[in-house]
């Protein structure tokens, strides 16, 4: 089976589309987020943050207050930045839905799943983030979240586009596997999630850097610019938490697909191949995240700096072990 | 203090410090670090090449760096996975992992027979909370409640005037599943590397293998392995495939390989016809064998100064680039002197020896050997292993270089020997491995996927009700929640288990 090269072309254009929008969705998403306010003040953040956190430890007989509730309002982004983040995330949609046909068309012009080398997974992982970002902002208001979503996205395709690119092509012969769309769809999924939830756990930090300052009576300091415009410390902790939580055992079948096909392809499920070991890092980080968080002395900073430490790993392995170091998973098609 | 005290003093601080040692080692935070370890362990893995894996890489770094390369040797960094520290984090993660999973099971079981606790005095502290006005008496309200709330799963008990209530419990059997599927799984790794073993082979078209130790090219075993792990099956190889990009910028690309076998998967067992590919391989009697490299063995009859033939064979070629340049030798012991050939197999012949011998593509499209004729001493009888793959040029001279394609026959210079290049046949390179941990490893992995699903997304939360008698509008119906962790929704599942207190007499002052 040959390439169909027109499919192939179409599918640039496709790319290139997606990243104008982006590029745009990115400019209205930041004049949205300077002109947003959110509706709670710092001073109400700290007050709610340290009665809820009064009744998780079972400590109500403490309150003074009945019916605290421990589900935070997330009103940030609303006023007048509204109509330019509406705008945002139009184009976001918009570029997500190029992407993705520009994905579904490079899978059709080589005839196989589109995620046989780096140009084409991180196509994929840039759809999966904004994806997500589009899924989630469905059934909440996220627009204060789209400058962070966008930034990253249109990095990786920049980077795709100019570093990575590698022309439609068949499959060598070890990617030939119905695991190759399991594994590296599932990876890929996790990716882009993980992205998301990074972005969550850095924008906590500044949030709770604001709200420590304030709860000691200090001005809310540098961070306060960025912390008046997205959610409170607590509900930005909670958000990247289920984040991380729902994707954990996702992140672990991709790892364990990843075995399986291993058994399949090499002979072995496990053989600390620079991959395999760097997979099995990102692994345990965020496991310690999980585990820091369910520790009472390693709650908020300390886990959130976990979580980004997961990333980091993550971006590690795609960047640095995919294209620098030898190993069997050599197939970045550079 | 007599001497016997001091013993028994001395006994008890021991005691007291093994139990600390062994709290400290199983708690959370000790595993938490012991996990970062582990991590941390692994990086030099990733970044020095180990033995186990390229043993070649390693012998270049060694070379390449003869001042750091021993230190770091003698720090296990090329054999990080086999060190002892490794295995000391790995070992202590174990204890730990076991010190804490298997008291926590215990305990879990015990509470899952108990009843929830005693409903709070005070419900409306609660952080979900409603409460409403009912004429219906307090025992009425408890026992049909009660039936409600156990019908949708909840754990019930009941008081005079309230109800207490308790769900998912799964959050904590999920999480006692995760980590018992650990501990199965480091050891299923451990156990099935030690009792199992991998080797290589590789396997001309029209020849075979028989599973046996002596047939293998390379052998590892296990450090248990016993030899009762080779059963006796064996395999002919009918025909290599394999099929390459052709033009465009991945031109030469390997797109498809399969080798056509017949197995006899026991000594009596009727052959049946097989195909192996890359993805797909062999499995018998707990024997897996993939196809993992492949290559050329030019066939050469050589025959004396009389025509009489003192070699027939095709010799294996090693490939040497992604054209698959080959390079192999051909030894002649019993000819007076002794003959060595040694050659490139090219299976697209470019014409252009300006760099030497090479192919321009890994296909057979127009294949070619370039070969050197040795005459002298081929070192055979010194009792030193050799390389079938290289020759020993000390004791020998070179009488001459040729080119042949298929049919031509070489006379080399001053013996009347020839030598004819009849054609070639491809090899196929097999890894032949057991692991009996394989199916355990599989299984404590599924495990422990569902066992994090469970305890990650399932939350453990309490309900309760309370009837009041109030002097003038009834009795006060309340209905409060808690979640243990940080639960969506839990304010709206207290609302469904409110709605099934209602009944029609009820006044509404939510
Ligand atoms: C001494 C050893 C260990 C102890 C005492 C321990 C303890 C715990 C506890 C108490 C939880 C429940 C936390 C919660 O419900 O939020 C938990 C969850 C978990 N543990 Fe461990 N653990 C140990 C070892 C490990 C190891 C070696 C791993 C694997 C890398 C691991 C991975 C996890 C994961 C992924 C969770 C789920 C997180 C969650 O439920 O929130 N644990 N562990």
């Amino acid at each position: 089976m040959t390439v169909n090269e027109t499919l192939a072309q179409a599918s640039n254009a496709m790319v290139y589309g997606s990243m104008t929008a982006f590029t745009g969705a990115m400019v209205a998403f930041s004049i949205s987020l300077a002109k947003g306010r959110r509706l709670e003040t710092l001073e109400t953040s700290v007050e709610r943050s340290n009665a809820s956190h009064q009744v998780r430890m079972g400590a109500t007989a403490t309150l003074d207050r009945p019916a605290v509730s421990t589900s935070v309002s997330d009103e940030a982004g609303r006023g007048e930045g509204r109509r330019a983040g509406n705008i945002g995330m139009a184009l976001t949609w918009l570029g997500t839905i190029l992407l993705g046909t520009g994905i579904v068309f490079r899978g059709l012009s080589a005839g196989r799943p589109p995620v046989g080398n780096m140009y084409e997974f991180s196509l994929a992982a840039g759809f999966a983030v904004s994806l997500a970002y589009c899924l989630l902002s469905l059934t909440r208001d996220l627009r204060w979240l789209g400058v962070f979503i966008t930034v990253p996205v249109l990095l990786d395709l920049g980077l795709a586009l100019t570093v990575l690119y590698t022309d439609s092509a068949q499959l060598v012969p070890a990617l030939n596997s119905y695991w190759l769309a399991i594994h590296v769809t599932a990876a890929i999924v996790c990716m882009g999630a993980f992205t998301v939830g990074a972005a969550l756990s850095g924008l906590y930090l500044v949030a709770q850097a604001a709200e420590d300052r304030v709860a000691a009576g200090q001005e809310p300091g540098r961070s306060a610019a960025l912390a008046h415009r997205i959610p409170s410390a607590d509900r930005l902790d909670l958000m990247a938490y289920r984040i991380h939580a729902f994707m954990f055992p996702i992140w672990t079948f991709a790892v364990i697909a990843g075995a399986i096909w291993a058994e399949a392809a090499w002979g072995r499920y496990w053989g600390w191949d620079p991959k395999e070991t760097w997979a099995f890092i990102t692994w345990v980080i965020y496991a310690a995240y999980l585990h820091a968080r369910a520790t009472a002395g390693w709650r908020g900073r300390k886990a959130a700096f976990v979580a980004i430490a997961g990333y980091g790993a993550i971006i590690f392995n795609y960047f640095i072990v995919n294209i620098y170091v030898q190993g069997l998973h050599s197939y970045s098609g550079l | 203090m007599g001497s016997s005290d001091l013993n028994e003093f001395s006994g008890e601080l021991v005691m007291a410090n093994l139990r600390w040692l062994w709290r400290q080692l199983t708690s959370m935070r000790i595993a938490l670090i012991l996990l970062f370890l582990l991590a941390l362990a692994s990086v030099p893995g990733s970044l020095f090449p180990q033995r186990g894996t390229s043993p070649l890489r390693v012998k270049e770094f060694l070379q390449d760096n003869p001042t750091s390369g021993p230190i770091l040797d003698r720090l296990y960094m090329f054999d990080v996975f086999a060190s002892p520290w490794f295995a000391a984090i790995y070992l202590l993660l174990f204890i730990s992992l076991t010190g804490c999973v298997l008291p926590r099971a215990l305990e879990h079981y015990k509470e899952i027979r108990s009843l929830p606790p005693v409903a709070p005095k005070n419900l409306s502290r609660l952080p979900a909370h409603q409460q409403w006005h009912s004429a219906r008496p307090a025992e009425e309200i408890i026992t049909e409640t009660q039936q409600a709330w156990k019908k949708r799963g909840w754990r019930v008990r009941t008081g005079d005037g309230w109800i207490s209530a308790e769900k998912g419990y799964s959050r904590e059997t999920g999480n006692l599943i995760f980590h018992l599927a650990l501990l199965v799984l480091l050891v299923a790794v451990g156990v099935g590397g030690a009792v199992g073993f991998r080797g290589t082979v590789i396997v001309r078209e029209g020849s075979g293998f028989a599973n046996n130790v002596t047939q293998y090219d390379t052998f590892a075993p296990g450090r248990m392995f016993g030899p009762d792990q080779l059963p006796p099956f064996s395999f002919s190889l009918k025909d290599f495939g394999a099929t390459y990009q052709r033009g465009g910028r991945q031109n030469g690309a390997p797109r498809e390989f399969f080798a056509d076998i017949v197995v006899k998967d026991t000594q009596d067992a009727q052959p049946r016809d097989l195909r192996i590919e890359v993805n797909d391989p062999l499995r018998t009697s707990g024997i897996t064998v993939y196809l993992v490299g492949h290559g050329y063995a030019p066939e050469f009859t050589i025959r004396d100064a009389k025509g009489n033939v003192v070699w027939q064979d095709a010799a294996v070629f090693l490939p040497q680039d992604g054209a698959f340049t080959s390079s192999g030798v051909v030894k002649v012991p019993d000819t007076v002197p002794q003959l060595g050939i040694q050659g490139f197999f090219l299976p697209t012949a470019s014409g252009d020896f300006s760099h030497g011998p090479k192919s321009k593509f890994p296909a057979a499209d127009k294949p070619e050997v370039y070969l050197s004729a040795w005459i002298g001493d081929l070192g055979l009888d010194s009792g030193m292993p050799q390389s079938v793959y290289r020759l020993d040029t000390e004791k020998m001279s070179r009488i001459g270089i040729e080119e042949l394609a298929p049919g031509e026959i070489w006379k080399l210079p001053n013996s009347g020997v020839t030598v004819e290049f009849s054609g070639y046949r491809e090899w196929a390179s097999f890894a032949i491995t057991r692991d009996p941990g394989k199916g355990w490893a599989l299984g404590a992995a599924i495990a422990s996927i569902v066992g994090l699903s469970l305890s990650l997304l399932i939350p453990r939360r309490r309900a309760w009700l309370r009837v009041t008698a109030t002097p003038s509008e009834g009795n006060l119906i309340e209905v409060a929640g808690l979640s243990k962790t940080e639960a969506p929704g839990l304010s709206n599942e207290i609302s469904q288990l409110a709605k099934l207190v209602s009944a029609p007499e009820e006044t509404d002052d939510r």
